[in-house]
């Protein structure tokens, strides 16, 4: 085990992603869609494979991928009538499907479960700033966030553009999640979003204690991800998912004594 | 003068329209009654009303009118991360603390409900909190959505005297959805009796006579009669 640079890099890199996906999480909670949200994840796993197949970045192909959902999500859910859910649950797991059947073998194991030390410094480097974009941006908007899932119609009468409000949402989502591929993988992203923000709900009664709490529980899970792997040799992806479930049992010990 | 102008409004498939064809004005000061059995199209009126969904005809409101909404009810989770000061919060840059507390009189409640989650307060409470949030802006025209769907009688009369004063004592429009017709008695200049379409329009004491309600909820038959100008009358059920 050491104490080295690359390995402060990997944890200065984990706690940001970690900070602005349970920033995003809380939302994705407020809104109640934290199945969509997980199943979407999955979505990036064909974008991988492309990137992959075309030597273009993973977290473009990703990106990409993630991108053309969301839109798709966000015109089904203002031009059809068609239930978001049921077709976000077929989509997304052919998505995993056809990951799993075009990603080369050797790369598919990273995709699914991520591997933050194989970041290079400018990844890293890209990867922080973009975290901060991301908590910038959702601390912009946050309020008319809030709004507009407490209630359309509220929103709409005081001048919120509700689908554009949606669509900058739907986008820092696929940009989020994108950008914890590396980290956690295609397949357990969906828990770096949604667990600390679960778990920041149990215990949180006003929207910025939530908030606050989601982003430091992901942030105290990644370091405790990053730590353990590091005493464990092992990848800190699924450590990290691990921590932040203990997280949630403690929370919901709190709010139970609580009660 | 009049503040909204409604022509010849349809919203829905054209096969089965939600609303039909509808016309109706309101004057400055007014407060209207909308009454009509459940899914004759109430809600979705406001919701052209305000902009929410697309329609044909019609929809004027006057300049410069500003807009306050309270809506029917809010499927609120009861552990919902929010204190009701934060819900007051969002409302943007006018929800300075003197002003909510300011409609905290307005509404009748204490400045503790404040630090109080926004799920885990009465029914009530939440209604007047909603309807002091729409008159945040200060707006000229409130629209009511059945502002006392599940808040007990007694709640419920506080909450139409209480709308009833801030109409008298802010000079506002107000549009109001019911389904109590002793509140549109008391309340009302105008009653809009709406089952899909306009089935009678004007001042209560006229309205509520019982051919007009029979017409409106159904009665016996549970049907109504609805002319298309050439004077066949047919028949539909109501929903």
């Amino acid at each position: 085990m050491t104490f080295d640079a690359p390995f402060f890099q990997i944890l200065i890199t984990a706690v940001f992603v970690a900070a602005s996906a349970g920033l995003l999480g809380s939302f994705v909670i407020l809104k109640r869609m934290a199945l969509v949200g997980d199943a979407l994840s999955h979505v990036a796993l064909p974008g991988i494979a492309l990137g992959l197949t075309f030597h273009i970045n993973p977290f473009i192909g990703a990106f990409t991928t993630l991108f053309i959902a969301v839109v798709g999500i966000w015109l089904l859910k203002y031009e059809t009538e068609l239930p978001v859910d049921t077709l976000v649950g077929i989509l997304f797991t052919s998505s995993l499907a056809l990951g799993i059947l075009f990603i080369p073998e050797q790369e598919l194991l990273e995709a699914l479960f991520g591997d933050i030390s194989a970041l290079g410094t400018i990844e890293s480097i890209s990867s922080v700033l973009l975290s901060i974009g991301i908590i910038t941006a959702l601390l912009a908007i946050h309020k008319k966030l809030a709004l507009s899932m407490l209630s359309e119609e509220l929103a709409h009468s005081v001048g919120i553009k509700n689908r554009a409000l949606d669509f900058i949402y739907l986008f820092i989502f696929a940009l989020s999640i994108a950008l914890g591929i590396k980290f956690v993988g295609a397949l357990l992203m969906g828990s770096l979003v949604i667990i600390p923000a679960a778990a920041a709900k149990n215990i949180s009664r006003s929207l910025h204690g939530f908030m606050l709490a989601s982003v430091s529980f992901g942030v105290i899970s990644a370091i405790g991800g990053v730590l353990l792997s590091e005493f464990l040799a092992v990848a800190p992806g699924p450590l990290f998912i691990l921590s932040s479930a203990i997280l949630f049992i403690i929370s919901l010990i709190v709010r139970k004594i609580r009660q | 003068m009049d503040i909204l102008t409604v022509r010849d409004l349809t919203v829905g498939k054209k096969s089965s329209p939600v609303i039909e064809k509808l016309d109706f004005s309101v004057a400055q000061g007014e407060t209207l009654a909308i009454i009509g059995p459940n899914g004759a199209g109430k809600t979705t009126l406001f919701k052209a009303l305000l902009g929410l969904t697309p329609y044909s005809g019609s929809v004027t409101w006057a300049p410069n009118v500003k807009i306050g909404y309270v809506p029917q009810r809010m499927e609120i989770e009861t552990d919902i991360p929010l204190t009701v000061e934060e819900f007051f919060k969002l409302h943007g840059s006018v929800a300075t603390p003197e002003k909510i507390r300011e409609i905290l009189n307005y509404v009748q409640l204490d400045t503790p409900i404040l630090k109080s989650g926004f799920g885990e307060i009465s029914v009530g409470q939440r209604q007047r909190i909603l309807v002091g949030w729409s008159i945040m802006d200060n707006p000229n025209v409130l629209l009511f959505d059945e502002p006392t769907a599940d808040v007990d009688i007694f709640g419920q009369e506080s909450i139409y005297k209480m709308i009833s004063h801030l109409h008298k004592t802010l000079g506002l429009t107000v549009i109001l959805i019911s389904h109590d017709l002793s509140i549109v008695y008391q309340y009302a200049n105008n009653v809009l009796c709406l089952n899909h379409q306009k089935l009678c329009y004007g001042i209560p004491d006229e309205m509520l006579q019982a051919e007009h309600l029979q017409s409106l909820y159904g009665g016996e038959r549970g049907l109504y009669k609805h002319d298309h100008g050439n004077e066949k009358a047919h028949n539909h059920t109501s929903s």
